[in-house]
């Protein structure tokens, strides 16, 4: 069973948290959208949304970094495991509070609200409140790190993530013995991939990121497939008229 | 390709170019998801219909269809263009008809035909052995088997039946009641045939080929306004919406132009920007008052005092102290201001009696043709008395003159206004007026104590005639008199200056209406002024808000007399805009023949309502309102003190109003009975009449002989929307569950009528059979015992029109009807096809007698110059003279259908025509045969086909002067002969044009100007009311021939309304000390008004969810902060309204728009949703008609008398409803009523 929940789960989560994505977004790409509810009651989300989205967004990072950096790589920085926990137990607590804080105002308008309540799939309130409850046992783990801050037990969950990217047939073996919070947590955190594809979840992978580089404020979508060809130089008006431009007529 | 991997290719740019300096870029990412987007709104096709639903806005509709489902709707914008200088039609539309397609796949739609459940099991039953005729009337003689379902109507219990059951128990039900109490006893109810004229003449061309009653609507939905034929004898006209557009002055009184006339509010607003000023003048802050420069807001049933007083300030300051020329010299072309008024003289005191005709004076003035219907004026040009041409005299008998030229017979004219001067009069003279003031109500009383009657002195002449002399003076001069203005006569009651306490003064209205004097002064100045210099472009649009008091004649004539003291009727700008239910059937002479089969058999049986519905919802059992308290203290000697319905017996049996049932026995009997006694139908009905032995149904409307025995209601909602005494129609004429409170005049102990004879047992379910038509399940589906699904107004071919605008254009089928509907007409084909089946068991070819009133426009109409009562001795019975013509007309009950679907003989051989003129219309018949074929054998081998609803338009639109100009032009030839002036000349330029269906299946059609109304359609001016009169100088239909602002007859002289005057509203007595069970707690007792509204037309629209979620979902009343405070209620609380009438739930909306004093309930919000039980009645909440009580007016009734007489829809009895107060109080407990029913409650 625990070889089960730590040894193959990790695939089939990742293997539907991946195609499930994909065929959702080849076959019905207008529910890819994160269904704010803005529109309904405006300013307590806004506090709820960005204390959840700013802490959210920190713990994924720390989770992303903490687990999968190469070992070697954070030796190589000379950064104690201790330390390294330490770390994690500071900005990872301080940002759960954070996205906790948030997320219960999140909950509290989708349930208390009639107008929200009533736009609400059964989704919607199933993932927002598992990711509560994995943010609740996250903060949680914290408790059990503060018993031995020596950073090993951190390790072994190096171990085991970076086992599972790299097919190690033993990963399951690193969690073993580890609190039973933290089994949770992982096996929760691996359900809500699972989840993924089916809820509102998906916005995150269409996060306007790149508007931060994208050049232009107005973008015409042609119908044609080459460019134009280019002007010799600035058209000046005439007497006949302003000179025809040099391109084929559209089709 | 892929979404994903087009997202994700990051190897090739996407990137074409960029411009404005790298702000913007060309891509040329994937454009698949535009797809869409562009289906949403793809669709098969686009046809053009329309809403059939009772509202003038006739707006053309685009209707997508998209895989044989109609999707939605939007607004056709190809109205031909108007002329330069004047705004276009379009947009016309508003959000309730955008919402209509909702209904055609909705839950509310009636899916099959449905039968109330126990009437179809006892159906099946007794049709295992028995005939249909035999089934129906075992059904009918065994109470227990009748009033099993009639006492289960509106109960629910309706199971499903084929076509061919259902209109097989109509059928039977029909020819058993024709056989066994007549075919009068078969009554029919539909509205308006102009939104859909095809599907109201189905109804009716059924039930006139049977015999059946044609029940009128615009009077009995009180949006007819008495003032109207009153002053110009003519039912309504008015001018077209885009004419607002050149008025200089807009006075907006009581008509909410934004919310109730949506499609045509763009004119207003265009107006406001083209400089026209306008005043907006309503109690409640509406949507209309902020288009105003000004508002007024009077005290609510005050408009009157309002009118008074700005007429005080017109005469003054534009008649008086300077006379405007224009203004003299259309009053004394245009108005009655000349005519000479007899003053009689009782107990010696002086009234205005009867004007001076030229009978009245030795030699009659030259006159041999109807002397005493010639009105007689002192002529400055001959210095004498004359006759002057366009009377009603001159109208029938000799031609040629009728006409208002300034002439009398061949002789120049020039009349005289007043007698002012002192070379003009003789004396002067003090004639009495009543004053009405005295008799308000505490809540609408001033403190003012004013006498009853006002003593004022007015210049007379003293004239020799027949029988002595008599004193004289111009109807100006008393007019001026009644105004109370101060001419230098001396005297009581007259006023100088404004701020005098004098009636008729701003001073005296700013008391009553509560608007400032300056005010005042100032709104009827501009108005004159603006009139003075535009030559009558001053233009009142008014309607409900004053149209449904009881006094509604005083507020509209207080107008009127504004708009004719100032020359603005019959100029476009200007004139009097009355909207509210005033539909324009602009084809109604082609249509007529199809609706009531003129073609097979004249004259139909038509019936006003109001008076049907008072005597058979059995509301006159509770009458309170008696004739002493309207009555005028100067009424000459008289039996008046009898009850409403006597009245209303007394102008049935003078011949001024119809009847129906017609006479206690079956018409069918009385004619074989002449047969056999060898008499002419018209001479043994007198006799036995005389003799006693025949009696009219109207004297004793509660005897089982005399009742409504069927009834088909069709684009109708009778119960849920215009039953004024709703529950009063539950109790006496479907005999089910109601909620009256209050007890009737026989427990009361109150006077009983004298004529009208009295059942201590009322009846209770005077109706064996109840067949409502419609598609969606209504209130009135709902209390029906067999409801038809009917083709929506997508779903069927039809005809529509309005007189905001001057188009003709149809209703087509988007698709075929839905479900197992089918359209009006094959619905009404298939009754008669059954009736043809199952008849002649017991029906053949008969002779039916047909009671025909007077009619306005045909020369019976100068029948009664004086009131004479033959039941009573005064005279003796002449039929059609003194009493209704008895007119014999042959029936063929084997042939209903074949006949219904042939256009018959009469055409050809008897013409066509409409108010008072006729033509010739042969030519018409032959191309109809030739454009829908002949049949080819059968009893109607010969005549045109009318088998499909596009052949009945096609008809309509043959005949009909309005779209084909070649009747037109014999049309004006026809009124030529009349007036002896040439008019051809405005239809000759389109005597080719001939408007077929298809013309306007591509585009709406303008259509052709036509002697039928008094307006044009050029490319000069837009349509207005009254033009013709004034610039053809074709006299108004009225007595005088003139505007006629002084009414003569007996009974107006009676009540007090000769002239107008301001009369407070009636009090109807529902605020009783048994109603009220809520003494010391908190309510509050206002006035109950029930405007038009913004969620629905009528009730159409209020149970689509679309228009629920714009409002709150439900009935609602607006209330003010004031009043809701006084009875603690907030916003949203539910609420029940009750009096002694009923009682009803809403929830209160509480606005500062309110006046305190007042409720607002929006009409017609169905009771079928979200409605729940009233605590005082413990049935399901009732509706706005469930607290109010129709009441007759006895003036309404008058008939026989020129303008004032009879015609469908045009003169009778209105059935007001603004007088009404109510009890409002807080729900203490909201009881849906959501139990199961018990077995004995359940409709099985």
């Amino acid at each position: 069973m625990h070889n089960f929940i730590f040894g193959i789960y990790p695939y089939i989560a990742l293997a539907v948290l991946l195609v499930g994505s994909v065929a959702r977004y080849e076959r019905d790409p207008f529910t890819w959208k994160s269904s704010s509810s803005q529109l309904l009651r405006r300013r307590q989300l806004i506090l709820g949304s960005v204390l959840f989205h700013v802490g959210v967004l920190v713990i994924f990072f720390g989770h992303f970094f903490g687990l999968l950096t190469p070992l070697w790589l954070i030796e190589l920085f000379g950064i104690s495991h201790g330390a390294k926990q330490v770390l994690a137990v500071a900005v990872g607590g301080v940002a759960g509070i954070m996205a906790l804080t948030g997320g219960i105002i999140l909950i509290q308008r989708r349930l208390a609200d009639p107008r929200i309540r009533a736009t609400s799939s059964t989704m919607d309130i199933v993932i927002l409140s598992l990711l509560l409850a994995q943010l609740a046992l996250g903060l949680l783990t914290i408790l059990v790190s503060l018993q031995h801050l020596d950073g090993e037990e951190m390790v072994r969950f190096m171990h085991w993530a970076q086992g599972i990217f790299t097919f190690d047939p033993n990963a399951a073996r690193y969690t073993e013995g580890a609190s039973i919070i933290f089994q949770l947590h992982i096996f929760l955190g691996l359900t809500i991939f699972v989840l993924f594809p089916f809820s509102r979840l998906v916005h995150m992978l269409s996060a306007p990121v790149r508007y931060l580089w994208r050049p232009g404020y107005q973008i015409v979508r042609s119908r044609r497939t080459e460019a134009l060809p280019q002007h010799a130089g600035p058209v000046t008006p005439s007497r006949a008229g302003r000179a025809p431009l040099t391109r084929k007529p559209a089709e | 390709m892929s979404n994903l991997l087009d997202r994700l290719n990051f190897l090739q740019s996407r990137e074409l170019e960029q411009f404005s300096g790298g702000h913007g870029q060309v891509t040329k990412e994937n454009r698949g998801w535009e797809d869409t987007y562009r289906n949403r709104w793809r669709h098969d096709k686009i046809v053009r219909s329309t809403h059939g639903v009772n509202c003038t806005g006739s707006c053309s509709w685009k209707i997508y269809v998209k895989s044989g489902i109609v999707t939605w709707e939007t607004q056709q914008t190809d109205y031909p263009r108007t002329r330069a200088g004047l705004p276009n039609h379009e947009p016309r539309g508003c959000a309730r008809g955008a919402s209509y397609s909702w209904y055609l796949y909705s839950a509310n739609r009636v899916k099959n035909p449905l039968v109330r459940g126990r009437l179809m099991k006892v159906w099946r039953e007794l049709r295992q052995t028995k005939t249909p005729i035999e089934a129906w009337t075992a059904i009918q003689s065994d109470p227990i088997l009748r009033s099993s379902y009639v006492t289960t109507r509106g109960k629910g219990g309706f199971v499903r039946a084929s076509w061919d059951e259902a209109t097989e128990i109509v059928a039977a039900a029909n020819a058993y009641t024709a056989k066994k109490y007549g075919p009068d006893r078969i009554f029919g109810f539909s509205p308006i045939p102009a939104m859909s004229m095809i599907s109201y003449a189905a109804g009716t061309r059924y039930l006139s080929l049977l015999g059946g009653t044609c029940m009128s609507f615009y009077d009995w939905y009180c949006d007819l306004p008495p003032a109207s034929p009153m002053t110009w004898g003519e039912q309504t006209d008015v001018p077209e919406s885009a004419d607002w557009y050149n008025a200089g002055y807009l006075l907006l009184w009581g008509s909410n132009v934004p919310q109730t006339r949506t499609p045509d509010a763009h004119f207003y607003t265009e107006a406001r920007y083209r400089g026209t000023k306008s005043a907006v003048i309503c109690p409640d802050y509406s949507e209309a008052a902020k288009f105003g420069d000004v508002w007024l807001n009077p005290k609510q049933g005050t408009d009157a005092a309002l009118a008074m007083a700005f007429g005080h300030v017109i005469l003054r300051e534009f008649h008086l102290d300077r006379q405007a020329e224009y203004f003299e010299d259309y009053c004394r072309k245009y108005s009655d201001f000349p005519m000479l008024v007899k003053l009689e003289e009782k107990d010696g005191r002086l009234v205005p009696g009867r004007f001076l005709r030229a009978d009245d004076l030795k030699g009659k003035l030259g006159a041999k043709n109807n002397p005493e219907w010639k009105t007689v004026a002192w002529d400055e040009v001959s210095g004498g008395l004359v006759a002057p041409n366009g009377s009603v005299g001159y109208r029938w008998g000799d031609q040629g003159e009728w006409n208002l030229e300034e002439r009398a017979g061949k002789a120049d004219t020039r009349l005289k206004m007043s007698f002012i001067l002192d070379e003009d009069h003789d004396s002067v003279a003090t004639v009495d007026f009543p004053y009405f003031g005295g008799a308000a109500t505490p809540a609408f009383a001033t403190g003012q104590t004013h006498p009853d009657v006002l003593p004022r002195n007015v210049p007379v002449k003293t004239i020799r005639t027949a029988a002595g002399n008599v004193r004289v003076a111009t109807v100006f001069d008393l007019f001026c008199a009644n105004y109370g203005l101060d001419r230098g006569l001396g005297g009581d009651w007259v006023a100088k200056i404004y701020d005098a306490d004098v009636p008729g003064t701003p001073a005296w209205a700013e008391k009553i209406t509560g608007v400032a004097r300056d005010k005042i002064v100032h709104v009827a100045r501009e108005f004159a002024q603006t009139a003075e210099k535009t030559g009558g472009k001053s233009m009142v649009i008014l309607g409900a808000g004053l149209n449904h008091w009881y006094h509604m004649d005083m507020n509209y004539r207080g107008i009127i007399n504004m708009l004719v003291m100032c020359g603005c009727v019959g100029q476009s700008g200007g004139g009097w805009s009355h909207y509210v239910g005033q539909e324009k059937l602009r084809p109604q002479t082609g249509w007529l023949p199809l609706a009531f089969a003129l073609d097979w058999g004249r004259p139909p049986r038509h019936m006003n309502s109001t008076s049907a519905w008072y005597a058979h919802a059995d509301q006159w059992r509770y009458e309170t309102l008696t004739a002493g308290e309207i009555l005028s203290p100067t009424a000459p000697e008289g039996d008046w003190d009898i009850s409403m319905i006597d009245y209303n017996i007394r102008a049935e049996r003078m011949g001024w109003l119809p009847s129906a049932p017609q006479l206690r026995t079956n018409p069918l009997e009385v004619a074989k009975a002449a047969k056999a006694a060898g008499k002419d139908v018209p001479a043994y009905v007198a006799e036995q009449l005389t003799s006693g032995a025949l009696e009219m149904s109207c004297q004793d409307p509660d005897a089982p002989e005399n009742w409504p025995r069927n009834l088909f209601v069709w684009r109708s909602n009778l119960l849920g929307s215009s039953g004024k005494g709703h529950e009063y129609f539950l109790r006496h004429l479907l005999g089910t569950d109601n909620g009256v409170l209050g007890k009737d005049l026989g427990e009361e102990g109150r006077q009983k009528p004298k004529e009208a004879v009295w059942h201590d047992d009322a009846p209770k379910g005077k109706l064996d059979l109840l067949v409502t038509i419609d598609f969606r399940m209504s209130t009135t589906c709902v209390y029906s015992d067999i409801v038809l699904p009917t083709a929506s107004w997508y779903e069927k071919n039809d005809l529509n029109t309005s007189d905001m605008h001057p188009f003709i254009h149809p209703l087509q089928a988007a698709v075929d009807p839905a479900y197992e509907s089918k359209s009006d007409w094959e619905i009404f084909k298939s009754i008669a096809k059954k009736f043809q089946e199952v008849a002649p068991e017991i029906l053949g070819q008969e002779t039916d007698i047909v009671a025909l009133p007077i009619l306005h426009d045909t020369p019976a109409e100068v029948a009664q110059d004086q009131v004479k009562d033959w039941k009573r001795g005064e005279c003796d019975l002449i039929p059609g003279k003194t009493a209704p013509n008895y007119i014999a007309v042959e029936r063929d009950y084997t042939a209903i259908y074949d006949r219904f679907v042939a256009l018959g003989p009469l055409l050809d051989k008897l013409g066509n025509g409409g108010k008072g003129i006729g033509w010739k219309t042969d030519h018409e018949v032959e191309a109809l045969r030739k454009l829908n074929g002949v049949w080819q054998d059968g009893p109607a081998e010969g005549c045109a086909k009318i088998v499909t609803d596009i052949d009945a338009t096609e008809v309509v639109l043959m005949l009909a002067p309005e779209t084909n100009g070649e009747v037109a032009v014999k049309a004006w030839e026809a009124l030529s002969k009349a007036t002896g002036r040439e008019h051809a000349h405005l239809a000759l330029p389109k005597e080719d044009e001939k408007i077929r269906f298809r013309d306007i299946a591509a585009q709406p059609r303008k259509i052709i100007s036509s002697p039928t109304w008094s307006g044009i359609e050029s490319e000069e001016v837009c349509y207005n009311a009254g033009y013709t009169n004034v610039h053809e100088l074709i006299p108004w239909r009225t007595l005088t021939g003139r505007q006629q602002l002084y009414q003569d007859h007996l009974w107006m002289r009676a009540f007090g309304e000769g002239f107008m005057s301001y009369r407070p509203p009636v009090d109807l007595k529902t605020i009783t000390e048994a109603v009220n069970t809520d003494r010391g707690q908190p309510h509050v007792v206002l006035n109950f008004i029930t405007p038009h509204q913004k969620w629905g037309i009528h009730s159409t629209y209020t149970d689509n969810l679309l228009m629920l979620t714009l409002n709150r979902g439900g009935p609602v009343i607006w209330i003010s902060e004031n009043d809701a405070k006084t009875a603690g209620i907030v916003d949203n609380d539910w609420v029940e309204l009750y009096n002694t009438n009923g009682a009803l739930t809403a929830r209160a909306v509480v606005s500062q728009r309110m006046k305190d004093g007042t409720t607002f309930m929006y009409h017609a919000q169905e009771k079928i949703v979200n409605t729940p039980g009233s605590e005082k009645t413990g049935k399901r909440g009732g509706i706005h008609n469930s607290v109010t009580r129709a009441v007759l007016k006895p003036t309404h009734m008058i008939g026989g008398y020129a303008h004032q007489s009879y015609g469908f829809n045009y003169y009778g009895t209105v059935g007001s409803n603004r007088d009404e107060f109510v009890i409002v109080r807080k729900m203490r407990k909201v009881d849906w009523l959501d139990r199961e029913a018990t077995q004995k409650e359940a409709a099985e």
